[in-house]
């Protein structure tokens, strides 16, 4: 009953924050749409048992990448007139997006219905786990059957980071950064002279 | 305490659901009151380190001072900037006050006295503390002024840049605990170092507990790293146009989610609920004494770097969580998991 009711909820919760991240005129309101949409999303895996994807999903995607969207959206200046230009002139690549999205969503249901494709694997059962939690299950197969795939993924990961700062980092000349340890080694003695000069000598320097 | 309410004649529905709400607020009501007394008690610990008296009038020794400030800011108006976008302005001491409390679900008081015993409780707190930070960005944003749309910037590179470090220092402690369960974690440090219980007694682990114990003041934004409303630059930071009860909500928030940081310190390195020692007769003092007692011993050193560490700079503070955190808590997985696998610890 409690479960039905969640899922409901979850479910339905999803859905509009979905349609409110898109209808929203504030870009920084829709990114909170977003948030809300991915939180339902996780509250929909733990109630199918999948806590630990729930936990990495709020993490990753609530916890980093949605602050990273909020803070290059809080900066915008956003000019209303401009963005509903924007709407007319992309209108139609946006018409086409929608259909071949929703073609793709189509055929995903009939195959679905069809009864989908086994997945077997050439080399027989897919090794069930059983008794064992979810994050040793998804474990034991990430670092094992799926070794080179996950290897593969990290370091597609590293180029694109690699990439990323690449890409944006300047050398500004005329910019004196901080030398922690050089400023950790530099004592009182090499900065400052105590002098007593004799009145009317005055000091060299 | 489900049993409890089902012994009364209530279905399992019932008596789930009316345990569950009875759990919440045995932690939530305690968890206030709590707060209150610390924020006197961070008051008195700053004011005797500045050789200053502290709130002394109200009440007996003015340990009536956080419920007077309370009633105070309850009667005030609440009063809302015209530029500002009211519906978030409004959300956003609420999302910290909330967010602060969501975290204590996992936090075992006694051996399995924990309101929600989750397979992922680690993970648990981890996205829960990473969702403190909209707390404050909305609040910079929604406030449409400048000083708190600093403060917002600053908050969530702050919060993200500390998380990672906070992340590689949990490992260590999920290797060798084998579990994110944190009633696990806690059982798991029964006796770690000859009769000590506790992970910090453990070479490889004690230089990972200090540096999450930096890396909490950075999260919750104490000082030395209260750089979000510092206010020699930022007035209050993101406070600065909140007034009455949306102020209070940040207070509360800002203290329980240090009281939480102070839970965290205790439960992953320090033994949470067990004495310190593994020796019968302190067994006899209940363990939510002795967590009890980590905590405000933790609480203690977060009002003394307070009193005593001057703010860091903001480059300071990125370098030291980007270019010394990072690294070194990196090395320490690759150190931890070996020696676990050198001396057959998965086997």
């Amino acid at each position: 009953m409690i479960q039905v009711f969640a899922f409901y909820l979850f479910a339905t919760l999803c859905i509009l924050s979905g349609a409110v991240t898109i209808l929203a005129r504030n870009p920084v309101h829709s990114v909170l749409w977003l948030i809300l949409a991915f939180f339902n999303a996780a509250g929909l895996m733990v109630l199918v048992g999948a806590e630990f994807i729930a936990m990495l999903l709020v993490i990753v995607y609530v916890g980093a990448v949605a602050v990273l969207f909020l803070f290059v959206v809080m900066m915008l200046d956003i000019d209303f007139a401009e963005l509903r230009a924007g709407f007319v002139k992309n209108f139609p690549l946006g018409i086409a997006l929608a259909v071949v999205l929703f073609v793709e969503l189509f055929v995903g249901l009939v195959v679905h219905g069809a009864g989908g494709i086994a997945l077997g694997t050439p080399d027989g059962s897919a090794a069930p786990l059983a008794n064992v939690s979810n994050i040793e299950a998804i474990g034991a197969l990430l670092y094992s059957r799926y070794l080179f795939l996950f290897e593969a993924a990290g370091i597609v990961l590293l180029v694109a980071m690699i990439g990323a700062i690449v890409l944006t980092h300047r050398q500004r000349g005329g910019t004196r950064g901080q030398n922690v340890s050089k400023q950790n080694a530099r004592r009182p003695q090499d900065a400052t002279i105590n002098m007593q000069p004799e009145s009317g000598k005055g000091v060299v320097l | 305490m489900t049993d409890f309410f089902m012994g009364l004649g209530l279905s399992y529905d019932w008596a789930w659901g009316l345990s569950t709400i009875a759990g919440i607020l045995l932690i939530a009501l305690p968890l206030m009151l709590g707060v209150a007394m610390i924020i006197y008690a961070d008051r008195k610990i700053w004011a005797a380190m500045a050789l200053r008296r502290g709130p002394n009038v109200v009440g007996p020794l003015g340990l009536l001072q956080s419920f007077a400030d309370g009633l105070k800011v309850f009667l005030q108006e609440t009063i809302i900037p015209t530029a500002a976008n009211k519906g978030l302005f409004l959300i956003a001491p609420i999302i910290t006050f909330t967010v602060a409390l969501m975290a204590w679900a996992v936090i075992p008081f006694n051996s399995g006295a924990v309101l929600a015993d989750v397979n992922v409780g680690l993970l648990y707190v981890l996205a829960i503390s990473s969702l403190g930070v909209y707390g404050v960005v909305i609040a910079g944003w929604s406030s449409n002024s400048k000083y708190p749309f600093f403060s917002a910037m600053r908050a969530s590179a702050q919060m993200i840049s500390y998380e990672v470090s906070i992340g590689f220092i949990l490992i260590c402690v999920v290797l060798w605990s084998g579990s994110f369960n944190l009633n696990d974690i806690v059982k798991a440090q029964q006796s770690h170092v000859w009769i000590i219980n506790g992970f910090v007694a453990n070479p490889l682990l004690f230089p990972m507990w200090v540096m999450f114990l930096i890396s909490g003041m950075a999260e919750t934004a104490r000082a030395p790293f209260d750089l979000t409303e510092a206010e020699s630059e930022l007035v209050a930071g993101y406070q600065t146009e909140y007034s009455s009860m949306a102020f209070a909500l940040y207070w509360l928030g800002e203290y329980a989610n240090v009281l939480l940081m102070c839970a965290l310190n205790a439960v992953l390195f320090w033994g949470g609920y067990l004495p310190p020692l593994d020796w019968a007769p302190l067994y006899l003092i209940p363990g939510f004494v002795w967590l009890l007692l980590k905590i405000l011993f933790f609480f203690f050193i977060f009002s003394w770097v307070k009193a005593t560490v001057p703010r860091y700079r903001y480059d300071q503070l990125m370098r030291l969580g980007w270019k010394i955190f990072l690294p070194v808590s990196l090395l320490f997985v690759v150190l931890v998991s070996g020696y676990l696998m050198a001396t057959g610890h998965f086997a």
